[in-house]
């Protein structure tokens, strides 16, 4: 019995560190360590990353805008929405000032930091992305109207007006535990645990600074013409986002989703609005209505993702066009209609997820994590608001989670994260 | 009890995650540290807390299984969380016996999960039942004569203990691993919910390491002992929200989720710069 004791004894304490040798985490830490930092400076003390040009699947963290807005959709996100917990603006900047070097090594696909050799500590990065590439992991960082509530951080006077809390609209069923946040960071990738771990790391190089309100994972899958990917469809099976504008358009961006100078608070110029929903899609009463009435829910064939009377995805939608009878083919309480007679643009970049099951039902919890950035939160409460009780896709879902964000704009190099909210001008 | 539970766990998950020949490899005896810092004062220290703390288990313990035998409820369940805080406090190093650990603190679960049936069941937690659910001590003699055998055992086998650096620092983790896994589940008194006693406990056993190892640690990182101040700080005060009337705490029982949650996001962000303490030894 002595000796399986001291066993076991050993055992435990051995595991440990073996667990970290085998994982990998230690020797690609270490490879990195000598390899990777090259690219390191100081500026103001603060470590600056640079985009690496070598990485392979990698998306530049520097720009006019933040990625992951106009980037072209990826396939998983991971999204997660967090309580502030400094209490002064300084500590709120070092905190962004501390994440951007962090920011710039994840999207290159890189260790967040090399591993020292003292194997008694836990190494910097968690380690799980080892051997992966970038990806095309974006990160998206914005700021909720809460956070400027916060008196002792003193940002009062730099609240956007139309940075508020999205109204109740009819049908809406709020959960606390799905609604609000200070800080979002939205984590895209072609890899499900390359999203998660950007999130992970960020949050833990954070911890006593910010705390998990709520997060939720998503996933897209686009069939493929050729090279370019087609509309995804949601868990309904329909295309989701037929009509968005093409977000390699700058043009089309400008006049959606991007910030105009003047046209909001300084420091939000080449930023954009985000407006996050999470929609749960009652998939057992969806999945026994008649097709017919599935597509006149929304107003779209479904195989084709055309509208109703059309052919091709992309064709009109004319809203005008009566059938024999005299009555609209596109219905008056369609999905379609609803939203384009709002005359309203967003652009859209959501994801469907499923969550295990609704405690309450026993039904899945599963649906569309519903994503749009627009110029003006406006946009987005104008096309909810003509749903309203209309909609006769509302019989089929509930919106339970609810945020807005303002997004930065884009980091310069030798800048951080949010840094024009700091500014003194 | 958690000790043969987590091994069993530590052991699957490594056999999992590298693949075959890591079982191999993972009882190679020979831990290797990068230890060129002298720390024989702070592990001598360190002994020497343990011991501190396992004189007063033995002798509550004793206590508390004079007043077991008395047929005394009352007494017995006001002892009992206080004799296990001595036993929480010294986890590291109680917990390094595979055999006495469970004999002392297995609840039921760990038991069944071990594959064993109910009468292999004893200690602090089998008499737990007895106090809180089925009202009476009786028949429950042989265990508490047991247990503070056990107790007695534990406390001499202490004496043999080499502590090494390693162990203060990953015992210091592991500790709050244990607040965070079980503790704030109220998973480890589902009879009695004392579990804020355990809780404050494992909070005392982390500090009393980070308070042996500060001066060397603060020649290293001044920033981080100030940031383990702060948080040590924060989790005891918070820890203080919950005592009662009579210095000690509440039922778990009457914690809100939002308190559980406040407990554990605390815990957890004590967690972080703890596990950096190991920089002593560079």
């Amino acid at each position: 019995m002595t000796d399986r004791t001291e066993e076991r004894f050993y055992e435990k304490k051995i595991s440990r560190r073996q667990m970290l040798k085998y994982t990998g985490a230690g020797a690609a830490g270490v490879a990195i360590g000598a390899s990777g930092l090259g690219g390191v400076f100081k500026v103001f003390g603060m470590a600056e990353e640079e985009d690496n040009p070598r990485s392979k699947n990698k998306i530049n963290f520097y720009g006019k805008h933040q990625s992951g807005i106009a980037t072209e959709c990826q396939s998983y996100i991971y999204f997660a929405s967090l309580h502030v917990l400094v209490n002064s603006q300084q500590e709120l900047m070092d905190l962004f000032k501390m994440w951007t070097p962090i920011a710039v090594r994840l999207m290159n696909g890189e260790q967040i930091d090399g591993q020292t050799s003292n194997m008694l500590i836990p190494s910097k990065d968690t380690g799980e992305v080892v051997g992966l590439d970038a990806s095309n992991l974006t990160l998206t960082f914005g700021v909720g109207p809460s956070l400027f509530e916060k008196e002792s951080l003193g940002l009062a006077s730099k609240k956007p007006a139309e940075l508020k809390d999205l109204p109740h609209f009819p049908k809406d069923q709020l959960d606390p535990a799905y609604t609000g946040g200070d800080i979002c960071i939205q984590a895209c990738a072609d890899d499900p645990q390359v999203a998660f771990h950007a999130v992970r790391n960020l949050v833990r190089a954070a911890s006593g600074k910010v705390s998990l309100k709520w997060t939720q994972a998503g996933f897209n899958s686009y069939p493929m013409k050729g090279k370019k990917k087609e509309t995804p469809r949601n868990l309904f099976a329909f295309k989701d986002g037929s009509v968005n504008p093409n977000g390699s358009r700058e043009s089309e961006m400008n006049e959606v989703a991007w910030v105009d100078a003047g046209q909001s608070k300084d420091w939000m110029t080449n930023g954009t609005y985000m407006a996050v929903r999470r929609v749960q899609m009652h998939l057992e009463t969806w999945d026994r209505t008649a097709l017919q009435e599935q597509e006149a829910t929304f107003g779209r064939h479904r195989d084709t993702g055309a509208p109703l009377g059309k052919e091709k995805e992309m064709d009109e939608v004319d809203l005008d066009e009566k059938d024999t009878n005299g009555a609209y083919i596109i219905s008056e309480n369609s999905h379609v209609r609803l939203a384009k007679k709002t005359k309203q643009k967003i652009y859209r970049r959501s994801f469907s997820y499923s969550s295990g099951v609704m405690d309450s039902t026993g039904t899945f919890d599963a649906g569309l994590l519903f994503i749009s950035f627009q110029k003006d939160p406006e946009q987005f409460i104008a096309i909810q608001n003509s749903f309203g009780r209309k909609d006769k896709l509302n019989e089929y879902i509930t919106h339970r989670g609810s945020a807005l964000f303002a997004c930065f704009p884009g980091i310069q190099k030798g800048g951080f994260i949010g840094d024009s909210l700091f500014s003194i001008i | 009890m958690k000790q043969t539970l987590v091994t069993a766990f530590a052991l699957t998950t490594g056999i999992l995650l590298s693949g075959c020949g890591a079982a191999e490899e993972s009882v190679e005896k020979t831990p290797v540290a990068t230890e060129e810092v002298d720390l024989t004062a702070e592990t001598d220290a360190y002994k020497e807390f343990a011991l501190e703390q396992m004189d007063e288990f033995v002798i509550n313990t004793e206590k508390f299984v004079t007043a077991v035998k008395a047929g005394d409820l009352e007494e017995a369940k006001k002892i009992y969380p206080v004799a296990r805080m001595y036993f929480e406090r010294s986890e590291p190093i109680a917990e390094s016996f595979g055999d006495l650990d469970p004999r002392i603190d297995a609840r039921l679960a760990d038991v069944q999960e071990q594959g064993q049936g109910e009468e292999e069941w004893s200690g602090y937690h089998k008499i737990e039942y007895g106090l809180w659910v089925e009202n009476t001590i009786e028949g429950y003699e042989d265990v508490a004569d047991q247990l503070l055998k056990d107790a007695k055992e534990l406390r001499a086998r202490v004496e043999t203990v080499e502590v090494s650096p390693d162990l203060m620092i990953t015992g210091a983790v592991d500790l709050l691993n244990e607040v965070s896994t079980s503790k704030i589940t109220g998973e480890e008194e589902i009879y009695s919910h004392t579990d804020l006693y355990d809780f404050k406990a494992n909070i005392e056993g982390a500090e009393k390491i980070y308070e042996i190892l500060k001066d060397k640690m603060a020649a290293k990182d001044q920033q981080l002992v100030d940031e383990l101040e702060t948080k040590f700080q924060t989790i005891n005060s918070l820890l203080a929200e919950y005592e009662d009337e009579n210095g000690g705490y509440i039922s778990y029982e009457e914690l809100t989720k939002e308190d559980t949650k406040s407990l554990s996001e605390a815990v957890n962000q004590l967690g972080e710069p703890l596990s950096m303490m190991g920089i002593v030894t560079e």
